[in-house]
Order: C-alpha cells, then structure tokens, then sequence
C-alpha cells in the first residue's frame, strides 16, 4: 500500500505529449485497418457458431459421458468466445467501421441475460469514461464490494469474499442486476419510475429466452439425455461466468492498479484521461489463444485507451504502449493469469476489513490521486 | 427460441447464403475485362431474386477494404438469359472505390449483398416503330441491356467515348451492325470534341421522331432534355442519370446522428449518407441520386441543404430528408 502518486513526476506538458502520442498508435491503426481485420472477426463469428452447433448437437446425446465432456467442453468455449471476443468487442463498436448490418453495435445480441443496450450504456458510457472513479464507475466492486483503503468500512464488507464469489458463479445476473443499477433501483419509490420498469422488463424478457433455451428446450430436444444436457448448459454458464469474471477482475483489481478520486477527474483534459486509463487498468500475460480466450481484455490497458479498435489489433498495439510507459516511468501492470487473480482475491479479503486511513494523500496538479 | 438471441438464419447463412429466404445476396462468378478500365462482372443472385426488366439497375453491396459500400449499377445481361445469371459491366472512374474494386480486384466466389433490381429507365410495353439510343461513357449499360433484350426494326445509336478502344462492348456493336440489327455512329470525342447536340440533325435526320433513351453524363443529357423540349418531343425522351446534378453547395455543420450517438463535422457539399456512412452509422440507402426515398430518416433538429436545389428544410416534427442528397446547412441531428 502506498499512498504516492504514481504519476508525480510527469508535468502536465508531458502528459499532453503523451496524449498525442498514443493519438498516433491510433491513427496508425485506423489508417491500416481493412479486409484482413474483416476476414478476422467473420472468421470467429462463423467458427464460434460452428462450435456451438456441433457442441450441442453433441451434447444431444449427453447421457453417455464422453459425449457430456466434450459437448459441455465445446459449449463453455462457445459461449466464452460469443461473451469475450465477439460479443463485448461488436457492443464497443470495433466493427462498426464495416458497416455490416449483421456485426453492428446497434443490431447485436449476446449469449448473455443483460439485454445488450442495457450493457452498452453501463458499460461502455459509464465504466469506460469514469474508469476506476469512486462513486462514478460501478465496475469498482460492483457496489458490493470496497476495492479501496480509503473507502469507508462497514461490517457488510466482512462478507465481501463470499459476495464475490457468488457474483462470480452467477456472474451474468449480476451483471444484469447491475445493468439495471438494482441496488440504487429497488430503493421507496424510483421502483415504480416507468423508464426502469421498461428496463426491468426487458431484462425479464432476455432472462425468460436464455434460460427457457439453455434449460427447457435444448434439454427436451435431447430426450433420455434431458437431466445430463441439462447439467451440461448449466455448467457451461457456469464456466462462462466464473471464467469472464476472472478476467474482469484481472483488468482493475490487482495491485499495482490506481484509483481515483470524483474530484481528481473534474476539468480532465485528453492526456489526463489517458493516463487515468493507463494507470487504472491491468494486463494478463499469456499465449495467443490465452489473449484469444479473454476476447483480449487480457490486453486491458489498451482496451481501456482505445475501446473502439479492433480487438485482434491490441497485441500489436501493445507493444508500443508498453514503450510508453517505459518511456514516461510508469508501472505497466501485468502477469500471467494465477497470479493476478490471486493478487485481485487477496485484495477482495485484505479490504474486507477495516484498516487505518492512509496518512499522505498525493495532491499534485489537482489531479488529486489517491493510491491503493 | 432454440437458438435466441440469435436466429436460424444466422446459422443457415453459414452453409447456404443464396438460398430461398436469406437475405439478398449474389456470388460473383466471373470477371470478364471489356476496356482498359472497364470489366463485366457475372453474378448468381441468390434464390430470392425477381428478375429484371431490360435497362434496370440493380444496388450492389461490396466490402471493399472490409467496409460495406453500396452503389447502383445498371443491369447488362438480357432478362431472358439462360443460367440464370445476371451481368453488371462496371467502369472504373478515377478514385472510385467500388468501381475500381470490382474492375480490378473483384474475385470469382466472393459474395455480395444485392438489392431487387429497380429504375423507370426501360422499354414500353407496346415496341416503338423506330428507336434512338444516345449515351455516353459507361450510359451505354443500361442500353445495352435492352439491346441484348430486345430487338426492334430500326435502332439507330449514337454513342461518344474518348477513343475508339474506350468503347464498352464494341465488338458486339459492330457485329450487330454487321448483320443490319443497328445503325451506329460512334463519336471520338478526343478527337472529334464533345457531342454537339445540334448535330443530331445531320447524325439522325429524323431523331425528332424517334422514342429517345439517353444515358451518360449531365452534360449531354441537360442538353438533350434542352433540345427535345425545344422541339416539343420531349415525351419522346427518356434519360437515366448516375449522378444527382449538384447544383449548389453551402455551409456545413456538426452533424449529430443521434440514434447511433455519433458527432461528426460536414462540409455543405458532401450527403448526409456519405458523412454518416464515413462515420460508421447503418444509413439506409437507395439510389444516391435522390430518387428511390430508400434513405429517407427524420431531421430531429437544424437544417439541411437539397444539393440539387440549394433548397433548405428546416427541422420540425415529421420532417423527413433524403440524405442522399441533402448536405449539412449548419448544425443538425439526424435520427439514425
């Protein structure tokens, strides 16, 4: 735990600087992205649902064992790649450049009970403009949990292990739940606010459809195999949300990750927010299909700079925003898999408990960062 | 439901994309070279296709450098043909994307999006004693498939290009000429000048009592329309446009789209559809030469500038535009 400002030996010239040049890692992009980036995600699309015919029809015959191992294998890799690499890139927007109808952030839907209009403007409008900020981005603990020193303590967060672990289990409902800002919601009388019921039904809706599909017709389809395909897409829900929460936590929680504070963003200039997503995110290290696997959020720190660029474009780009950060001093934080969510658990347990308040507070240039 | 939140056409797409029901789509099976830059593309169009009437064009959906772009162009083969197949001959023009992708680029197998064929620019119902074809450049497609469709007694064509080798399907003339299907003049204009109107008199004697279709550049059909008025048979005259005529061009603005929550700065002489296109919005498109209403969207706020006549609309409720033709007149928001 410290409490120095990472950044503090930046001046604000050089922050600008910075800003332009990862404004040219952009541009650089953009003016190369064509046919190949198309070919690629097409590729995935149509491989994802193969995959998923094939698993399922598998799975058709779930009462035999090989067949449940490898259908429900196949399905839980389908439904990662349709939640990771297709489904949150296309909601970004990374296709829209194609000007495909049919891979378009205005017209997609995912494997996924989060309605994805919902999901877009907690996601992408909120998360990713008030990245790491206390009280603005709900992506920090989900409103369940305290993911920093400085947040007040209450005896509720004793149980904050065992909230996340639920959270993780049953991850697409809470992210549903927190699409719909439930906590917030559910309070005297904003649940009668005709705007949330619409919302709150529409997510009735989506539930309705993904869990009548996964538990009641695929299953019926599959005869004598009802019980063990039924097994099957529960437990392929179950390895899709503990796995994608796994790789979601890795992205803000470990250590090394900063937080902000509501009044450090205030008159934020294009720099500035840069940096606040450079300092604010964390990597995975890994292998190609390890990257492929988290829909490259593995590659968190530039996703968080450059959320609309092609996902298949981030190792690249890697590569010259680690150089930055060598270049600016700053800490890019990374590693592989195990150990970042091991350090994103252990901070879920450290902070289940009170702790002192940290004595210095970084003050610099108003930007006003408060370390974890 | 056994397949939500996507539906089974997104998987029969995968093994059968021209099949009956899917969306309209065509495969390209052949790209024949006609002229240096010029190139007949064959197409099998997928199940749903309705066919076509001779001198029709057809919108055609390319990826060109992974991005989606539609144009229209004019349908070459006849309605009767045997296969099935349909033929677009394409020109390439200086710094078009699509058309220097297909002319050059385009490959055998690779799908395209289509739209039903559609256009007024075709023969009548009842044959015409004598016909005129006046076109121009690439204006010769849409006549040629109706030269290819049907034949009429006395068919007389006057067709410009830059240099004999620049003339699309000349050997295909000639031998219709060869056997006294068609009377053509052909003018050079790199070496004769641009086509003055007036000397239809000497070309054509009697192209006052002919039923007229004109295709090519605005030039040439501004003053065609000019002269057939002139002589009071203008209803004898039928011309097909590739471009709007833009007349006029104003200030431009931020154009909001705000169903996809997108801002873009416009300059007052390119379409809405193209600024919103560039931006990455789904526009609905048709023609893009202001005559389908196929990109009609509501104007929620701010105005915008009719290319054609420098009219401007303003913003009120139920206002719709076509943005194929209207440019920004300062700031507005375009609800796609």
């Amino acid at each position: 735990m410290t409490a120095i400002d990472p950044t503090a030996h930046l001046t604000a010239e050089q922050i600008e600087e910075l800003g332009r040049e990862l404004d040219a890692i952009r541009d650089e992009v953009l003016a190369d992205r064509g046919e190949k980036d198309a070919a690629y995600i097409r590729k995935v699309i149509s491989a994802q649902r193969k995959l998923e015919l094939v698993s399922r029809g598998v799975l058709l015959f779930s009462i035999f064992p090989p067949a449940w191992l490898l259908g429900t294998a196949g399905l839980s890799v389908a439904k990662i790649m349709d939640n990771m690499e297709i489904g949150h890139n296309v909601l970004h927007g990374q296709w829209d450049w194609m000007r495909d109808p049919k891979i378009h952030s205005t017209t997609w839907e995912w494997d996924h009970v989060s309605p994805s209009d919902q999901w877009k403007h907690s996601h992408n409008e909120l998360h990713h403009t008030y990245t790491n900020v206390i009280g603005k981005d709900n992506d920090l603990g989900y409103g369940i949990m305290r993911v920093d020193e400085d947040q007040k303590w209450h005896p509720f967060h004793l149980g904050q292990p065992l909230w996340n672990f639920i959270n993780a289990c049953f991850f697409e409902y809470g992210i549903a739940a927190y699409d719909l800002e439930l906590g917030k919601n559910l309070h005297k009388r904003r649940r009668k606010d005709p705007e949330f019921r619409a919302r709150a039904k529409a997510v009735g809706r989506k539930i309705r459809k993904q869990v009548l599909k996964d538990y009641v017709i695929h299953p019926l389809l599959s005869g004598p195999s009802f019980l063990t395909t039924l097994a099957a897409t529960f437990t392929a829900n179950l390895v899709r949300n503990i796995w994608s929460h796994s790789v979601i936590m890795c992205g803000h929680f470990p250590e090394g990750v900063q937080v902000f504070e509501r009044r450090s963003i205030k008159d934020e200039t294009r720099g500035q927010w840069y940096l606040r997503q450079m300092m604010g995110s964390a990597n995975i290290s890994g292998s190609r299909a390890m990257h492929f696997m988290t829909g490259n959020l593995s590659h968190q720190i530039e996703h968080h700079l450059f959320p609309d660029l092609p996902s298949n474009r981030y190792a690249e780009v890697a590569v010259k925003v680690r150089a930055l950060f060598e270049k600016y001093e700053l800490e890019y934080v990374t590693g592989p898999l195990p150990k970042q969510v091991f350090s994103a658990w252990h901070k879920v347990f450290r902070l289940s408990l009170p702790n002192k308040k940290p004595k210095v507070k970084a003050s610099d240039r108003g930007q006003e960062l408060v370390a974890a | 439901m056994v397949t939500t939140p996507l539906l089974p056409s997104d998987y029969l797409d995968l093994i059968s994309p021209l099949r009956a029901g899917a969306d309209l789509r065509g495969r390209i099976e052949a790209v024949h070279p006609e002229t240096g830059d010029a190139a007949t593309i064959v197409i099998r169009p997928g199940r749903g296709w309705r066919g076509h009437t001779a001198g029709q064009y057809v919108r055609i959906g390319v990826d060109v450098d992974g991005r989606r772009l539609w144009r229209a162009y004019s349908i070459t083969s006849p309605t009767n043909r045997q296969d099935g197949r349909v033929t677009i001959t394409v020109k390439a023009i200086p710094g078009g994307k699509v058309s220097n992708h297909l002319v050059r680029r385009a490959t055998p197998g690779t799908l395209i999006q289509l739209d039903q064929p559609t256009g007024d620019f075709v023969l009548p119902q009842t044959k015409p004693a004598k016909v005129l074809y006046l076109t121009a450049g690439s204006g010769i497609t849409p006549v040629m498939g109706m030269l290819r469709d049907t034949e009429f007694d006395d068919v007389v064509m006057v067709h410009c290009a830059p240099q004999p080798q620049d003339v699309i399907f000349r050997n295909e003339l000639h031998d219709l000429v060869a056997d006294r299907k068609l009377r053509l003049t052909e003018v050079h204009t790199d070496t004769d000048g641009r086509l003055d109107i007036a000397r239809l008199d000497e070309l054509v004697p009697d192209w006052a009592e002919r039923e007229t279709w004109a295709c090519g550049p605005a030039g040439l059909l501004d003053a065609a329309e000019e002269h057939w008025t002139e002589h009071g048979v203008q209803e004898r005259l039928h011309t097909e446009r590739f471009r709007p005529s833009v007349v006029v061009a104003g200030d431009g603005g931020e154009v909001t789209f705000s169903a996809t929550g997108k801002t873009v700065e416009a300059d007052g002489a390119t379409p809405l559809l193209d600024i919103g296109e560039e931006a990455g919005v789904l526009m609905p498109s048709g023609c893009r030469m202001g005559i389908c209403f196929g990109c009609v969207t509501p104007l929620k706020a701010g105005a915008v500038r009719d290319l054609r006549t420098g009219e401007i609309t303003e913003a009120e409720p139920g206002v719709l535009i076509q943005t194929c033709v209207s440019a920004a007149a300062g700031p507005c928001d375009i609800e796609q």
